[in-house]
């Protein structure tokens, strides 16, 4: 599907091949980058926003960002706007956000070399800070141009503060009122950004963020509650084992009932389509389908893991980084530990379960509304479900009620059942397809299991002279667009990541993987490999430590000196968390660090333990080093979230299979965090001018091995497998 | 046919009477502010308030609430709700705020009953409301905001 997509994709562009340009639109302009040569036209005419851009200024003063990135709760939108507004001067309050897509010149990720749209590995400011501030740089240039051939005044001595521009003269106008003439002005072949100290909106650490008020009201609309003319809503009936395929169904009744319009076969399951969802909800029960399960997967969870035990003991398949001879190190070490770390199968959970919405119109153009994390693959893939050509398709990129990673999908399942439903009911209707909680829990893209084997060994003093990490799972890549990327000499770098990379001055280290082959679909997972990988390097760096009699701390601020920001960060953490001075009466204390998507983490947990030995997280300490902190308080928020969401999964989420169903359904029996389980959060930003990187993910990885090395500070047990529940923990 | 008051306006409603009031909110009458999570009472996102108590409109009938007023995100207000959400937007407690629908309401609901809550009551009061962005460090400290607002 790449391939396809990579043919359609103009050359990747660097930051400096940008040229500016504009188009002018009915009421105001925008303002983008084209590429030279022509590229870009040549993209915008296959594409289906020829004339979209960065920003667009309407004449009734709204600043519209039109955002590269998608918006899922992590502040995207937020620090996008933040980045026009600060170059465009504009007033905070005038700004707003779309979702754009189909145009990959102006909206490919950069952090992914520009070759698509899409949004993850926590990029989105890293991908955008130089193109939307030069956007907000050259619309304010426009602007000033405008207004000084109005006012026939030289443009030098324009000012431009909070949405209006101003003369000394005394003449003054808000953007809008200059937006439609602004968009005649000559593009700025080149413009100049503010310096770092003239910043008033970036790192401002007041600075609001832009929508919150329309989400506590209600008037946040995401893709359920998009509603069209004459919109049919439809539930899925997938295959109950993950591999099975449709033989036959029989719908005669379903098809009885009131409001159901058509029970309708898809590529990925029957769907009954319905007046409403209730409808076709009551509807779906009365469906009768045959499934062929001969090459459906029919492993249960507990043998797949008893397998991935076996394999750990084994010589792995391929090898992710050798440094020195681990081999002979582990053989001349005064002592050796050894410990095997064990991770479960995670759903991603995002409270708006999957949906997406297509609509055929009577010019053959295709609209589809969803959460669309990867817009170009989903637009090439919604023009092949429908038979059609991929600029005959146009995205709305909805804000979405959570993702997590799971609305980045390779096969971009719901819009391909949004789309396949339409096309089979002869495009008479605009569908809305609507998982339940249900199909959501058992659609499989899970965290996969991982299994860690480690062994280190230790000198007379106590340092660390040899490192094993032996990982044993599922490949996330493998068979997806994406693995030519990310997968090289078998080592698939989602499954290595935080393993492969650690930090410590180790002399010898080997980190070897084996990808094992099993029916069940898995997925990134909010920090994706580091989930697994920092739970196991971080809480078997504790047991080193202890085992060589130094603090936590210490220990592993001996290994890194040539790893500065880490090491600053797990200094600034203990520091902030009182590490050194004793937790207060009856807690205990664990501390874990880990870079992951470019920004460096350490975690210091409070934990206190009840007369029944069960666990509660008090306090969680974090320091974060991303490098230019754009929105400090997103910032903060998003540790939070991490923490949280982390939390949740350690203490109690997991996805089981039983003779290869999954155990699961709900949210009674997959447990994620509540209120009642949060700890208090406290968030220590490093301050750096170096390039902004990641926020979204970074905040999860180092929660399940601080908490777990609490745990053993308070138990003297090390639990090396999740959830801690599992344990009688929590 | 259920009769029922939404928002302070009188509706009637033609519908099967199993039907969840969640999805005649939503599917017939057009009020998308409630939100659809789990469908089993088990995550908040669709609580509704009848008569100032937060209910969960996936799992209630529409048979079940006939005569009775009903308040949605759309239509909370008085003090307890503007404080909320003034202290909601104050702090920026939302991330992807597909929860907080419920959140605020389930909020409002407690500080109606108990001006000043502690920790421990807003644990206990908002257990039922999943926030899978882990919101919850910002909405313990938004109550305890809103709570001020309320007694200022």
């Amino acid at each position: 599907m790449l391939n396809r997509l990579l043919q359609h994709a103009p050359i990747a562009p660097t930051r400096r091949q940008f040229l500016l340009g504009a188009a002018a639109t009915g009421t105001g302009f925008v303002v983008g980058f084209r590429l030279p040569g022509g590229a870009a036209s040549a993209s915008s005419a296959s594409s289906a926003n020829p004339f979209a851009g960065y920003v667009r200024i309407d004449a009734d003063d709204r600043v519209t960002v039109l955002s590269a990135h998608f918006e899922m709760g992590q502040g995207s939108y937020n620090g996008l706007a933040t980045l026009v507004a600060e170059e465009l001067d504009a007033d905070w309050a005038q700004m707003d956000v779309e979702g754009a897509a189909g145009n990959t010149a102006l909206y490919g990720n950069l952090a992914w070399g520009g070759v698509a749209q899409g949004t993850g590995g926590s990029t989105a400011m890293a991908s955008s800070f130089e193109r939307y501030r030069r956007a907000g740089a050259a619309a304010r240039a426009m602007l000033v141009a405008a207004a000084a051939e109005a006012w026939g005044v030289p443009a030098a001595e324009i000012a431009v503060a909070a949405g209006e521009v101003s003369h000394p003269s005394g003449q003054r106008a808000r953007f809008g009122a200059l937006a439609v003439a602004a968009a005649a002005q000559p593009v700025p072949a080149e413009v100049a950004l503010k310096d770092r100290a003239d910043w008033g909106l970036i790192g401002n650490p007041d600075l609001p963020r832009y929508d919150s008020r329309q989400k506590v009201t209600g008037r946040q609309d995401y893709t359920i509650d998009v509603q069209l003319p004459g919109m049919l809503t439809a539930v899925m009936i997938h295959p109950p084992l993950f591999g099975a395929t449709l033989r036959s169904f029989e719908a005669g009744e379903a098809l009885a009932m009131p409001g159901v319009i058509d029970v309708v076969e898809t590529p990925r399951g029957v769907a009954v389509v319905a007046e409403h969802f209730w409808a076709a909800l009551q509807a779906r029960d009365r469906v009768v389908v045959d499934w062929d399960d001969s090459a459906a997967e029919t492993r249960s969870s507990d043998a797949i893991l008893q397998e991935y035990r076996a394999l750990a003991d084994q010589p792995a398949m391929a090898v992710a980084r050798a440094d020195g001879d681990a081999e002979a190190a582990l053989g001349a070490a005064a002592r050796v530990l050894e410990a095997t770390f064990e991770l479960p199968y995670l759903a991603h959970a995002a409270l708006e379960p999957m949906n997406a919405v297509a609509r055929m119109n009577d010019d053959g153009t295709l609209e589809v509304w969803g959460g669309h994390q990867l817009p170009d693959l989903y637009q090439y893939m919604a023009a092949e479900t429908a038979g059609i050509a991929p600029d005959q398709v146009r995205l709305h990129v909805m804000k979405a009620g959570g993702s997590f990673g799971r609305r980045a999908v390779g096969d971009a399942d719901v819009v391909v059942e949004a789309v396949s439903i339409a096309r089979a009911l002869d495009w008479r209707a605009p569908v809305k397809v609507q998982w339940t909680r249900e199909d959501d829990t058992r659609a499989g893209r899970f965290r996969p299991i991982y299994v860690h084997r480690l062994r280190a060994g230790l000198d007379e003093a106590g340092n660390l002279v040899a490192w094993h990490n032996h990982i044993v799972g599922q490949s996330i890549l493998a068979g997806t667009p994406f693995e030519g990327f990310l997968v090289t000499n078998g080592v698939d770098l989602t499954s290595v990541e935080g393993a492969n990379n650690i930090p410590y001055a180790i002399p010898n280290i080997r980190v070897d993987l084996t990808t094992t082959e099993v029916g069940v679909p898995v997925l990134w997972w909010r920090a994706v490999g580091s989930t697994h990988t920092a739970f196991a390097v971080e809480a078997f760096m504790d047991e080193l430590a202890e085992a060589a009699g130094r603090d936590p701390v210490e220990y592993r601020l001996a290994m890194l000196a040539d790893h500065p920001r880490h090491a600053a960060v797990l200094r600034r953490a203990a520091e902030a968390a009182g590490w050194g001075s004793p937790p207060p009466e009856g807690q205990f204390r664990g501390v874990a660090l880990a870079e992951s998507f470019h920004s460096y983490v350490a975690q210091v947990a409070d934990i206190s333990l009840d007369d029944n030995g069960r666990i509660k997280v008090e306090r969680v300490v974090c320091a974060i080093d991303c490098g230019t902190a754009i929105n400090p308080d997103q910032i903060r928020a998003q540790m939070e979230g991490g923490i949280g969401f982390g939390l949740g999964a350690v203490l109690r989420s997991q996805i089981t299979l039983t003779d290869g169903r999954v155990d699961q359904d709900n949210f009674h029996t997959y447990e994620v965090l509540r209120i009642n389980e949060m700890p208090r959060v406290e968030v220590h930003i490093v301050e750096s001018d170096a390039a902004p990187t990641g926020v979204g993910e970074p905040g999860v990885p180092p929660i399940a091995p601080a908490v777990a090395n609490a745990v053993y500070a308070a138990t003297r047990q090390r639990l090396r497998s999740l959830p801690l529940v599992n344990h009688g923990a929590v | 046919m259920a009769s029922i008051t939404i928002n302070g306006t009188a509706h009637t409603i033609d519908v099967d009477p199993n039907m969840p009031l969640l999805w005649a909110l939503r599917d017939v009458l057009g009020l998308t502010g409630t939100k659809f999570g789990c469908g089993l009472a088990l995550c908040g996102a669709c609580t509704v308030l009848m008569g100032g108590f937060p209910i969960r409109a996936c799992q209630t009938p529409v048979a079940a609430v006939e005569g009775q007023s009903i308040t949605t995100i759309e239509g909370a207000e008085g003090p307890a709700a503007d404080a909320v959400r003034d202290a909601w937007v104050s702090l920026d407690v939302p991330q992807c705020g597909y929860c907080q629908s419920g959140q605020v309401l389930a909020a409002v609901s407690l500080l109606e009953s108990n001006p000043a809550p502690s920790d421990a009551d807003i644990d206990a009061a908002l257990a039922g409301n999943i926030c899978r962005c882990a919101t919850y460090h910002r909405i313990r400290a938004a109550v305890h905001d809103a709570a001020d607002r309320l007694a200022g």
